[in-house]
């Protein structure tokens, strides 16, 4: 099929609406999508020759909806003369919501298990094939099938899972949730084999700037964009020649992408105006003074340790509390970093971070002996391996130069899981 | 035919030091062999899957008769050296061809750059019998 582009685009961007108010109006999910794609197809060959309709939006809205009609009444006998109210029904006040916010809540609802719910998101409001998305995550299409077919299932099974009103704040929370899971893969993983038509960080930018036109004056949405796109901008120098991971504070930061830290500090700053709250918001404004750092050692580590007091005092979470022992540890030394870090033993006892930064921060102290051994801790304890190979060459790289002042800088990833 | 070529912690042939005791140069040089070498397996179309896998310390060993709750050890395991370290899965025309990339990734670069021959172990994967 030779489309031209701008029909492609503009189907791709349809998509999740129409699938959206039909999912909305009749609650089946799979008779829905099965619709969008045979009216997606019709548009497809007819708009390249007859040119695109007036209403594109309501032109898929009507053949699909005469679809699903068809598919109901082929299918239930029983329920014609609900399908016969639904033929007859003009989708004029449809136009009036944009669908597309209640299928991020349906996707990502809070019942659902969360790899269901990414891939949902990803299929149904990202427009991405099952065998796309498999390829993301490096599972079989056919796992993948099956993993987004039983998440279907469970949405046919809930009772009324579009209920909103009071529980709108919990349901965007799980949106949100799910898109800075789907971030993070796409931001950690440094797997070869990744997705064909963009990789998960670019898609979940995509979905969170999708969400955030769409509620453009919630500060949390504004702040896990600002964040995505500030942490998204360091990842040309995010690792090495070969492939290793460089830490914060040692990346090259011209290499940094200027226009994604601008549109992030604008976006942060506009939120940040109604006050400082909500854990994705903070993560941001910590993102934006690294990112403000022309240097590591312009990094305002005062400021950052106050933004990881307060998302601690949001809730506590033993992963902040190791990412605030490393902002204490500059703001304070190493001593006191390493003391906050004895606080977290215990909940963080299988997880390799306290022990690389445990590591970093001995390392600091200039214990080249205790750091040693926390690195190569942390190196047999991470699944990841990039992680792996760096904790093995920093723990190389100090034994043969021994400690230097130039090395006493720490990174340890943010997290808010 | 598929093959597993298999990993183990077992000592190399021609290398006593374990890695973490080698310069930082070496390590580099080890990591991207095994970079160059997963990336001309999949250019040749003949990687299917490769995996390294973490540590024995983070092992698991489950056992349950079905009904109840199972049994949830971090043991009985083998002796380290056995401890499987890893695998890759090659789909390959022949078990020469099998053995011949065993044999190069055997050959990973070591300490001062020389080949540490690991110990890989070659295990054609079963199939079920062709359709008719």
């Amino acid at each position: 099929m030779n489309r031209a582009p701008n029909t492609e685009d503009l189907l791709r961007a349809l998509a999740p609406q129409v699938l959206g108010v039909l999912v909305r109006r009749f609650g089946d999910f799979d008779l829905a999508e099965d619709a969008v794609q045979d009216a997606l197809l019709a548009a497809a060959t007819q708009w390249d020759t007859e040119g695109p309709p007036a209403n594109p939006r309501g032109w898929l809205i009507q053949v699909a909806q005469r679809r699903m009609a068809d598919a109901v009444r082929a299918e239930v006998a029983r329920r014609r003369r609900e399908t016969a109210v639904f033929v007859r029904e003009v989708p004029v006040e449809a136009a009036h919501r944009d669908d597309t916010l209640d299928l991020y809540f349906l996707c990502c609802h809070p019942d659902l298990p969360p790899t269901g719910a990414i891939a949902l998101t990803l299929r149904a409001v990202g427009g991405l094939r099952t065998e796309e998305i498999a390829a993301a995550f490096l599972v079989p299409e056919s796992t993948m099938a099956q993993r987004i077919s039983r998440t279907k299932k469970r949405l046919a099974e809930m009772n009324e899972p579009f209920a909103d009103g009071a529980a709108d704040t919990a349901r965007l929370s799980a949106v949100l949730r799910v898109l800075y899971v789907i971030f993070t893969e796409g931001h950690t993983s440094s797997s070869g084999a990744g997705l064909r038509r963009a990789d998960l960080s670019t898609e979940a930018i995509r979905l969170t700037r999708a969400l955030q036109a769409l509620l453009p004056e919630n500060t949390e949405v504004s702040g896990l964009l600002a964040l995505m796109l500030l942490t998204d901008a360091r990842r040309g120098a995010r690792t090495g020649p070969h492939g290793e991971l460089v830490p914060l504070t040692e990346q090259d930061r011209s290499r940094w992408d200027r226009t994604q830290i601008t549109e992030g500090l604008r976006l942060l700053t506009a939120a940040m105006s109604a006050g400082l709250t909500g854990p994705y918001l903070l993560q941001a404004a910590i993102a934006g003074l690294h990112a403000d750092a022309a240097r590591v050692s312009d990094t305002d580590w005062a400021r950052i340790l106050q933004l990881y007091t307060m998302i601690e005092r949001l809730g506590p979470n033993p992963m902040v509390t190791l990412n605030r022992a490393v902002a204490t540890a500059m703001v304070h030394g190493s001593a006191a970093g390493l003391a906050l870090t004895d606080t977290v033993a215990e909940p963080l006892a299988r997880s390799h971070r306290l022990p690389a930064v445990r590591g970093h921060l001995h390392e600091m102290a200039g214990d080249q002996a205790a750091a040693l051994a926390e690195y190569r801790r942390a190196a047999t304890q991470t699944a990841s391996t990039p992680e792996r190979d760096y904790l093995l060459l920093r723990a190389a790289r100090l034994r043969t130069n021994g400690v230097t002042g130039a090395s006493s800088e720490v990174d340890a990833r943010t997290s808010i899981e | 035919m598929k093959y597993m070529l298999v990993k183990t912690y077992a000592k190399a042939a021609y290398c006593d030091t374990p890695v973490h005791e080698w310069a930082p140069e070496d390590i580099a040089a080890h990591i991207d062999f095994q970079r160059t070498l997963g990336e001309q397996l999949a250019a040749a179309g003949e990687l299917v899957d490769a995996q390294g896998l973490a540590g024995p310390d983070q092992a698991l060993i489950v056992s349950g008769d079905g009904r109840s709750a199972p049994v949830v050890t971090d043991g009985p395991f083998p002796e380290t050296k056995e401890f499987l370290a890893g695998y890759w899965i090659v789909d390959v025309d022949s078990a020469e061809r099998a053995v011949e990339i065993a044999a190069q990734a055997s050959a990973a670069p070591g300490p001062g750059g020389k080949p540490i021959g690991e110990h890989i172990e070659v295990r054609p994967i079963m199939s079920a019998p062709a359709a008719e």
